[in-house]
């Protein structure tokens, strides 16, 4: 399947865009932008989703770098977890003393 | 109690694609309102913790708590709001205009930032004599402009206003980074405040320099030809006028930003693979009020509004 930006009908390639809004958390996704080059397109992220005190810290990315899964699929690959709640670690009593859980 | 059900929406009436209460494309505008911007925004969870609520736009302008200028510091004040303030006009005119919409928004930004330098510089001037920022933006004529001729210089295509920009924010950033230092602190405040959004301005006319120089046979003779129409506009930034002298250790010695001015601009010039051109400058005379032509048209279209509805606020 295509990725938008790289069908030649658009003059600059889509980047997506990862802000990180405080140190300490992990970069988010927040959305995509054009840009010419890797260089512009930490700028233009920087204009576009950064405006208003988002963020400390930016990634940008080729879209057309990351591999999806198929939308198609989703029965097999997300449903599988129906009634395993056993996964969820609520289940299960915190030893004494163990601080971190 | 038959209208009890009007009165919660259901969620569903909620612009698809944006939770409610996210922040309008328009919140940020430095539109003059005179009071706080009450857009009632919330910072999404992954866009971090931003609210503009209590906000009021007055308040940010840096410098002016309550310092009165002196006459020839205004007129310096006005020096530098005036570059700023037509700078900001010409730069808002490229939004839709630009070569894709991201650009729109960079050259967008520019624009504001360097209109909230405008906003600070002509506040404190205004002090001088009573009239406020508007009063001096809205209600002058061309010969009371103090603006350099190089902000008045056409947008021409995306190149020319890449070349005055390259230009201006090189001018703009020695400049602010030796006026922190002024004796005056106002002048000193809004120049510390100003120096980080200029270098970001520099650094974003250096990269299509780079790229425009560097790109195709075309692209480089257009980028070419745009320095050498906008060149004669440089020398009027580093001549200096009688004011001057009157202002040592407050206002920074224009003659004195040439060499570093121009030396980073060469640099830049340098990695682009363009070359310096070689001009007689124009005998611009901005500071004194004399403009080009072109001045009395982008005047007239930045005040038409304010002076067709005298006080309006929106």
């Amino acid at each position: 399947m295509a990725t938008p930006g790289e069908l030649g009908t658009e003059a600059w390639p889509l980047w997506e865009v990862f802000v990180r809004a405080n140190r300490g958390l992990s970069h988010v996704h927040v959305g995509s932008l054009h840009a010419p080059d890797a260089t512009m397109a930490i700028r233009n992220a920087r204009d576009l989703y950064t405006r208003r005190g988002e963020g400390v810290s930016i990634w940008v990315m080729p879209a057309d770098g990351i591999t999806t899964s198929d939308p198609d699929e989703k029965g097999e690959w997300f449903e599988s977890p129906a009634g395993k709640n056993f996964r969820h670690a609520i289940y299960y009593t915190k030893t004494e003393g163990v601080k971190h859980l | 109690m038959a209208t009890t059900t009007d009165q919660t929406a259901p969620d569903s009436a909620a612009p698809i694609g944006r939770p409610a209460g996210a922040p309008d494309a328009s919140a940020g505008r430095a539109a003059p309102v005179s009071h706080d911007i009450s857009m009632g925004v919330e910072g999404e969870e992954a866009h971090g913790d931003v609210s503009v609520d209590e906000l009021a736009l007055s308040v940010e302008l840096s410098g002016a708590d309550g310092a009165v200028a002196t006459p020839d510091v205004a007129e310096y004040a006005m020096w530098l709001g005036d570059d700023a303030l037509i700078l900001a006009q010409q730069l808002g005119w490229w939004i839709s205009r630009a070569p894709e919409l991201e650009e729109d928004v960079a050259l967008g930004n520019i624009g504001l930032d360097v209109l909230g330098h405008a906003r600070s510089f002509l506040r404190y001037a205004g002090t001088a004599d009573g009239r406020t920022e508007d009063d001096l933006a809205y209600w002058r004529d061309e010969p009371a402009f103090r603006s350099a001729w190089l902000f008045e210089a056409p947008n021409g295509h995306f190149g020319d206003t890449i070349a005055r920009q390259l230009i201006a924010s090189a001018f703009q950033l020695e400049l602010y980074r030796r006026l922190a230092d002024s004796s005056d602190p106002a002048l000193a405040a809004i120049a510390t405040k100003s120096v980080k959004e200029v270098a970001y301005h520099l650094d974003h006319a250096a990269q299509w320099m780079l790229r425009l120089g560097g790109g195709t046979d075309e692209s480089h003779a257009r980028i070419q030809q745009s320095l050498v129409d906008v060149w004669p506009l440089v020398d009027e930034l580093f001549r200096d006028e009688p004011v001057i002298d009157r202002l040592e250790g407050v206002a920074v010695r224009p003659s004195t930003l040439r060499e570093p001015v121009l030396a980073r601009i060469q640099e830049i010039l340098d990695a682009a693979g363009l070359e310096t051109p070689n001009v007689e400058p124009s005998m611009a005379g901005g500071r004194r009020g004399s403009h080009s032509t072109r001045l009395g048209y982008l005047l007239a279209e930045m005040q038409v509004l304010a002076r067709s509805h005298p006080g309006a606020t929106w």
